[in-house]
């Protein structure tokens, strides 16, 4: 087996897209549940928002590709609108409940054949990320320094995607340190008390939806232009559930969580299919067991079994605090 | 008996069900809400005297929680008109009323456990600017009300003896603490009425007294005060008037050591009938005594 390369294929995805595109998601759904408390069991469909958003502000409207970026934001905001203004009125599952349906409404309702002339259909939107790649600078086809190796594309995309997600990650921070996170805090800790001390709630999460959600549709952008396509496909319930993997394993409701989380998420995917490969190129894991295609599925089931251990022994995350997730238990 | 020895406001009022009071700062008409075929709520009207303390008692059941829900906004009556310092609030939502003057504390605490018990103080400020979104990025534009309102909560905190766990989470407070927070919290909205569910229910003896020396000082800083309370001995000391609710209606009204002696009071808490049986099995199983009382003897004589 080789590590080295294992090693190599590990880190280069912890700073790869990938964990670019979680990073940001994931700072949007912490804004949702880690510090509003609010249950957004759909948030992949605000990252398809906005990667259709940019999609097909460019390609079916033809508008000009940065105005397309701001579409991208607009479609995540008005999902948070239309999700939100009836359900925030009523007690927290029911925003969970139409989340989940809502995402997925809408993977189905851009892949369908009617639809096919505005969305692409199941093969989704393609070329309309070239104006962006105009900017690129990194025009040879393969870059390696250190144990980094990456693509032109890919590169220019990591230069643009870190960045952001620090600025956005510093912008939540200012935010939850100001009266306005408090608000939104205390609404994550019991609504009927904020509402008893004058707070607007219902007018706080609606906020605070629209504020992950943009931050949701603001990966989708970059995944979009990352991959230079959007495909329905990409965003199924699950991929939800992998963005609170990267969560939870982080630590729900910290400022850093979301992105080593994220990084550790694609680290770790990285690393149980290189070693589950390795294993089986030496003949450790008989074919009989798992072929070549079934590693990347039991990988996930790893994950799944990571993550149920983490409940067990460190149920807090990487950053939280035991002491205070156990405030809840009294 | 009134704590202060100067003459009430109320004097000459008389002890009667929904009587007008001379300066109310609520009153309520008309007041009505069912739970199915439940009359939880028929109160045909009630006024609140400013700067007094009026408790509002009555047996388990009697629809007290309920009626302080509907005039807190966190219910809405099928029924009824709420005017609030002259004002008509009915149906304006909790935060609404909240930012007019009218505070509630909760019967089950609601402390913030996962916020710091100096935030939880901050959160209750009015009209913070920094709780715009905008704002709330430019610590510029709110800094300076920040520091205030935090040197207005530490004086709280203070007065209410909870200095030392400034830094603590709210969680880590003991049941009696989580009360005075809640208190204390109110008081942080500066407010004109404030309605206190239960104040005393789940504190020990030692702190129900100081529970009760804040109250009456609420009172000599001119806010009006609305309790619900169950232990009549709080009621006779701390309450300048008492409101009798039973079965959702307002039964008596009064001064408490009026209400004490009423007999309309003393039926609602023990029943009207006090040997009377409780249930229908109960009842059965009575008189399926009294006759086995009666047949012994039969069988017996010869």
């Amino acid at each position: 087996m080789n590590w080295n390369s294992i090693f190599q294929q590990a880190i280069s995805q912890a700073f790869g897209l990938n964990a670019v595109v979680f990073a940001m998601a994931t700072i949007g759904l912490n804004v949702h549940f880690g510090y509003t408390g609010l249950l957004n069991f759909g948030h992949i469909g605000f990252v398809a928002m906005g990667g259709y958003g940019v999609g097909m502000a460019i390609t079916t409207f033809g508008l000009n590709p940065y105005l397309g970026l701001l579409v991208g934001i607009i479609y995540a905001l008005l999902f948070a609108l239309i999700l939100g203004v009836p359900t925030l009125r009523l007690r927290g599952d029911y925003l969970a409940i139409v989340t989940i349906a809502a995402s997925e409404v809408f993977r189905i309702v851009v892949r369908s054949t009617t639809l096919a002339p505005l969305t692409g259909g199941n093969t989704g939107i393609t070329a309309f990320a070239a104006p962006f790649y105009e900017l690129n600078p990194f025009t040879e086809r393969l870059y390696s320094f250190g144990p980094f190796f990456y693509t032109g594309p890919n590169l220019f995309m990591i230069t643009i995607g870190w960045p952001l997600v620090i600025l956005v990650t510093l912008g939540i921070w200012q935010l939850m340190r100001s009266p306005w996170g408090r608000v939104v805090k205390a609404i994550r800790e019991d609504e009927d008390a904020a509402r008893a001390l004058g707070k607007n709630a219902y007018w706080y999460k609606l906020q605070s939806l629209m504020l992950g959600g943009a931050i949701g549709g603001l990966a989708g952008i970059l995944l979009a232009i990352g991959n230079s396509t959007v495909q329905p496909d990409y965003f199924v319930p699950v991929q939800t559930f992998f963005l609170w993997a990267a969560l939870i394993l982080g630590g729900v409701g910290r400022i850093w969580s979301p992105i080593v989380g994220s990084m550790l998420f694609w680290a770790l995917l990285t690393i149980t299919d290189g070693v589950m490969r390795g294993l089986q190129s030496t003949g450790a894991i008989p074919s009989w067991l798992m072929d070549g295609p079934q590693v990347g599925q039991v990988r996930f089931m790893l994950v799944g079994l990571g993550l149920a251990l983490l409940m067990v022994y460190r149920p807090q995350g990487i950053f939280g605090s035991r002491q205070e997730m156990m405030l809840d238990a009294r | 008996m009134p704590v202060d020895a100067a003459p009430s406001p109320l004097a000459g009022v008389p002890y009667e069900p929904g009587v007008d009071k001379p300066d109310p700062i609520l009153i309520v008409e008309g007041m009505r809400k069912a739970f199915g075929g439940l009359m939880a709520v028929d109160v045909h009207k009630v006024s609140i005297q400013r700067g007094l303390i009026t408790a509002l008692i009555g047996p388990n059941g009697a629809g007290k929680t309920t009626f302080f829900n509907l005039l807190t906004g966190f219910d809405q009556p099928d029924s009824g008109s709420t005017i609030f310092d002259g004002q008509d609030v009915s149906g304006f939502s909790p935060f609404r009323l909240a930012k007019m003057g009218m505070v509630r504390t909760f019967q089950l605490t609601k402390s913030l456990t996962r916020l710091n018990v100096i935030e939880n103080m901050k959160l209750g400020a009015k009209g913070q600017v920094g709780e715009g979104f905008l704002q709330a990025f430019l610590p510029f534009f709110w800094k300076g009300q920040e520091r205030e309102i935090e040197a207005r909560a530490e004086d709280l905190l203070a007065r209410f003896r909870l200095a030392h766990m400034r830094d603590e989470y709210a969680g880590t407070l003991s049941g009696g603490q989580r009360k005075l927070l809640e208190m204390a919290r109110a008081l942080m909205v500066e407010p004109d009425l404030v309605m206190l569910d239960e104040p005393m229910a789940g504190v020990n003896p030692a702190l129900t007294q100081s529970l009760l020396e804040h109250v009456k000082s609420l009172r000599s800083q001119g806010i009006t005060i609305v309790f619900v309370e169950h232990d009549m001995d709080v009621v006779r000391d701390i309450s300048d008037w008492v409101v009798v609710m039973s079965e959702g209606r307002v039964i008596a009204e009064g001064p408490p050591e009026v209400i004490g002696q009423d007999p309309d009071v003393i039926d609602a808490y023990l029943g009207a009938h006090h040997d009377a049986p409780l249930t229908v099995a109960q009842e059965e199983q009575q008189l399926a005594q009294i006759e086995v009382q009666l047949d012994e003897p039969g069988t017996d004589a010869p």
